[in-house]
């Protein structure tokens, strides 16, 4: 079960091989309340702001033990979070087949450069593979280089659906 | 997407290079590849040296080998040495730009050049070569274990920017 095997902590918890360089005391395990300071501290480092509120929703939401569908993981290094990733599976969607939506991954800047997030994105689709699906999907602005160019490293191309949008302007 | 021949000839140099590193490579080799006069394959080359990406050596058993950082380096970088894929505003106006049909043309055409640019801007050089290897692992039929099952093929992995 995704759930169970999640919870063990070590190199192998993922299921996956981490990358030659990354370092072995991180280990990739389902999120837990007290790791929460530590996400929201990470993501307020990358985007500017602090999301408490939003945090604490999407712990509610993700944060649950034993859930397949719906994966919050955690990198853990020396006893502290050094990344973090979120996703679900998701069924039918845009006439999709179910498939595995990432929607958020970060790993703490001084952490970067070390396979963190190979290791994290390898995990969850890991846990998306347990949960009977074949493909994992993401979204990201286009000007957003950083994270676009890891996602390319990682083996993503662009796929077969076009996000697209409308101003709706005032009432 | 239609990239000029300088660029191509220029990837498919870069390419060719960082994918052996160590070595030397003539230039004739790559343009014996693909089949491009050497003189004109000298220009190229010489644009990229002049950029750093590239260095030669003199001399027998010389010629030229990768000299960028290839995880850093970008298929955008490359070929903004060579072209520019969208003319910036005010320059460059095609006959009928400034009607509204030309307007709404140019809306659509913006946005194929945003894409564009985002592509080439996220893929480096490093994870050309994974797709490369990728590409040469699905042609090479898959291996069987014992009792005939198929033995995955385990991909390469990076750390990449993260």
């Amino acid at each position: 079960m995704a759930g169970r095997r999640t919870r063990r902590e070590g190199p192998d918890a993922d299921g996956a091989r981490p990358p030659a360089n990354t370092p072995a005391t991180i280990a990739i395990r389902q999120v837990r309340r007290g790791d929460l300071p530590e996400v929201i501290a990470i993501d307020a480092a990358v985007t500017g702001i602090e999301k408490r509120k939003y945090w604490n929703a999407v712990f509610r939401r993700y944060g649950v033990a034993g859930e397949a569908q719906r994966q919050f993981l955690v990198a853990v290094d020396g006893g502290s979070v050094a990344g973090f990733v979120i996703g679900e599976v998701r069924d039918w969607e845009f006439g999709s087949p179910p498939c595995g939506w990432v929607f958020a991954i970060d790993v703490r800047p001084d952490a970067r450069q070390r396979g963190v997030g190979a290791r994290l994105l390898a995990a969850i689709s890991a846990a998306f593979r347990r949960a009977g699906v074949t493909t994992v999907r993401t979204m990201l602005a286009r000007d957003n280089t950083l994270i676009l160019s890891f996602f390319r490293s990682q083996g993503m191309m662009a796929g077969r659906f076009m996000p697209l949008e409308m101003e709706l302007g005032p009432r | 997407m239609k990239l000029q021949k300088n660029t191509r000839l220029a990837l498919y140099s870069v390419l060719e290079f960082a994918l052996a590193p160590t070595r030397h490579v003539a230039a004739a080799e790559i343009a014996t590849k693909y089949g491009v006069s050497p003189h004109h394959l000298a220009k190229v080359l010489s644009e990229l040296a002049r950029a750093g990406v590239v260095e030669s050596v003199r001399g027998v058993g010389g010629g030229y080998r990768f000299a960028g950082n290839a995880r850093r380096l970008t298929l955008m970088d490359v070929i903004r040495m060579f072209e520019e894929l969208s003319a910036p505003d005010g320059e460059r106006r095609e006959p009928g730009e400034e009607t509204p049909v030309g307007r709404a043309l140019s809306v659509v055409l913006a946005e194929i050049d945003e894409i564009a640019t985002a592509t080439f801007s996220s893929i480096t050089i490093a994870t050309m070569l994974r797709l490369l290897d990728r590409q040469q692992q699905d042609a090479v039929p898959r291996t069987t274990g014992r009792g005939g099952k198929p033995v995955p093929r385990r991909r390469k992995r990076d750390a990449g920017s993260l």
